[in-house]
């Protein structure tokens, strides 16, 4: 067997992980009965229509041509997670105007063309304009400094 | 009915005209139009962005605001397209075609204007349309009970899939995984937390923004950063924007056309702006006389599409409002706004809520009016904007998205969330699982769940209820209808291809 699309066999083997994932999570409630749908009746049911159309896009992988899977750009998606959940963990202890300097110096950091002049340029337009609309403007209650200056 | 049809209408006009609602349509269409423009971010990223922006305003006046972006970013779209041939959102990519060739030739000017004057005309129409059908839709839709409403759900998540492009059997997927990331959370009839795994912020189930936010903004961000084309934007020769008598006369027949069809496409599951410019590209196509000029600059390649999308964008409104059933990602958007506003949207708001109701109607008619007074005088700061470089733009999105999420909840959950889903977003374009289905699905899971949970009850237990009930088979009726016309020929083509294969 030659695998003819691998785009689709990866999607038919998440599809159909996924089913069984909820199918097998649902196991832990109570199933109930036609009448009475209890809270494992709905999910049980999607999770394995869910397999069953999953293995169907994988055995079609097998039958019918497609395209490549074109490599994943970790280290694009690494740099901006990294980034986010810098800034969304850190908020709290070091404070808007901090978190934000690294979420954007973090984040231009995945780029091809960084330059640290510009980026922190663009960093304190982009914490100025911040502080003005979301917490003067819209009042969100976020701390501007950290916890032992402020 | 005349006189009901003027009053609805006027008191629709009353609420859109107070000066908060009037600010957040400009707000609205501005912002939407802004980032219509930017190319690679589209309606959909824009909403889901700017979704937590709305969250202190009232249900109207969040809603007219995100309507507003909605056609804004249309708009914009358009720009981009015409500007530098890189559609601004899918729904302008046949405005590239006959939209750049007339910039080239120096006549951005009236494909500018042509896109800006048949959006207006499509505007207006389709909201007269909206007010016309809806009510009707909705009456019929008050009758509904449990057993019409979850075969309704599946005729519209089958059209939606059908539509959509790329596999049809990975939508289905996606629709599935959709519906099922929707039951996360608490079980509102026996109150058992579903896949929670203990972690107590997934007790009100996976947070909307987060999800979207995540799925598109994340998603499509990496996707530009990923691509190092360069770009030709047509800046100097703009020339004069008024179409000349000429085009005038080659124009009003597509616009009518892309109206009417763009008017009939949005209502239908899955429709909205981005089939009914492609269909009335090619409709225009085959039926113009001047059919020969198509991708050449011809000024009906751009009327037509870019009437279409518009009205189609608008008259998409129509199951969303009516039924409560969004037809395609935007109002599925639309929707979980709506609920994030403890509205649940469905045949009784306009009963329940006229204002809110007619309100956005009238809307957008004044935002299609304000988009065509502004844009066209505004039109130089939108190309300064094109040419911002991706490398500020994209950390300043991550700033917004990373604010606007955070905020939901004060807490770094609905961030992480965001985070994963961006993860996941981006597998999903390498596999090629359009994430569009799965915010559709995510959006009905819990509704669909209650309906089936409340037609069997009734119907102790007899599942035979959803196609005894006539109402009901219909529509389960037109969903494997739609199924089988689409699957037909794939398979057959499938066939052929495995028979040469051999």
């Amino acid at each position: 067997m030659r695998i003819k699309s691998p785009k689709d066999f990866w999607a038919g083997l998440m599809f159909i992980g996924f089913g069984l994932f909820f199918m097998i999570g649902a196991g832990n409630y109570d199933l109930g009965s036609t009448e009475r749908m209890g809270p494992a009746y709905f999910p049980t049911m999607l999770g394995g229509l869910m397999a069953v159309v999953g293995g169907a896009v994988f055995f079609q992988s097998f039958v019918v041509s497609g395209g490549k899977v074109v490599a994943i750009p970790l280290r694009l998606l690494f740099f901006i997670t990294v980034a986010l959940l810098l800034f969304g963990y850190l908020l709290k202890p070091i404070g808007l105007v901090l978190a934000l300097a690294l979420l954007v110096v973090v984040s231009a950091s995945a780029g091809h063309e960084f330059k640290l002049r510009e980026v922190l340029l663009l960093a304190v337009a982009l914490t100025v304009l911040s502080v003005l609309v979301f917490v003067k403007g819209l009042g969100q209650p976020f701390p501007l400094l950290p916890k032992f200056l402020g | 009915m005349e006189m009901q049809f003027l009053d609805n209408l006027s008191l629709g006009f009353g609420v859109a005209f107070q000066w908060v609602n009037l600010l957040y349509c400009l707000i609205g269409v501005l912002l939407g139009t802004l980032i219509g423009v930017l190319p690679g971010i589209g309606p959909t990223a824009t909403i889901a962005m700017l979704l937590p922006v709305t969250f202190g305003l009232s249900p109207i006046t969040a809603m007219i605001m995100l309507a507003g972006i909605y056609y804004g970013a249309q708009y914009g779209g358009s720009t981009t397209s015409i500007l530098v041939n890189i559609p601004g959102e899918a729904a302008s990519v046949v405005t590239c075609l006959d939209g750049y060739q007339m910039a080239r030739q120096g006549r951005a000017g009236p494909a500018l204007a042509v896109s800006a004057i048949g959006s207006f005309f499509a505007g207006c129409v389709a909201t007269v349309v909206v007010a016309m059908f809806a009510p009707p839709l909705a009456g019929m839709a008050l009758k509904f009970g449990p057993s019409e409403y979850f075969s309704l759900m599946v005729f519209g998540l089958v059209g939606a899939t059908v539509l959509a492009h790329g596999s049809l059997l990975k939508a289905i997927a996606m629709v599935l995984l959709g519906l099922l990331l929707g039951l996360v959370g608490t079980d509102v009839s026996s109150g058992m937390m579903r896949f929670t795994f203990g972690i107590y912020e997934l007790s009100d189930g996976i947070g909307f923004v987060g999800l979207a936010m995540g799925l598109f903004g994340i998603a499509e961000i990496i996707s530009n950063l990923e691509l190092k084309g360069s770009r030709e934007v047509f800046t100097s020769k703009i020339g004069r924007l008024m179409p000349s008598r000429e085009d005038f006369r080659r124009m009003w027949k597509p616009i009518l056309r892309g109206t009417a069809f763009g008017s009939a496409l949005g209502i239908l599951p899955g429709g909205g702006a981005l089939l009914a410019s492609f269909g009335a590209y090619a409709l225009e196509k085959k039926i113009s006389r001047y059919g020969n000029e198509f991708g050449k600059g011809a000024i009906e390649g751009v009327a037509a599409p870019e009437s279409a999308n518009n009205a189609g964008a608008q008259t998409s409104f129509i199951p969303m409002l009516t039924l409560g059933i969004p037809s395609n990602v935007v109002m599925a958007l639309m929707v979980g706004a709506l609920m994030i506003q403890g509205i649940t949207p469905g045949p009784r708001v306009m009963t329940e809520k006229p204002e809110m109701f007619w309100g956005l109607i009238a809307s957008m008619w004044i935002g299609n009016a304000m988009l065509v007074i502004l844009n066209l005088p505004l039109i130089g700061i939108w190309i300064r904007l094109l040419k911002v470089p991706y490398r500020f733009l994209y950390p300043s999105i991550l700033v917004f998205m990373g604010i606007g999420v955070y905020g939901l909840s004060n807490s770094p959950f609905d961030v992480l969330l965001m985070a994963i889903f961006g993860i996941l977003g981006v597998i999903f374009v390498k596999i090629e699982c359009e994430p569009a289905p799965l915010i559709l699905g995510f959006v009905l899971g819990p509704m669909m769940e209650e309906n089936l949970r409340r037609a069997l009850l009734i119907a102790q237990g007899d599942p035979t209820v959803l196609i005894t009930k006539p109402i009901s088979a219909g529509f389960l009726i037109a969903a494997v209808t739609l199924l089988v016309v689409v699957l037909a020929p794939a398979i057959r083509k499938k066939r052929e291809e495995v028979f040469v294969e051999d």
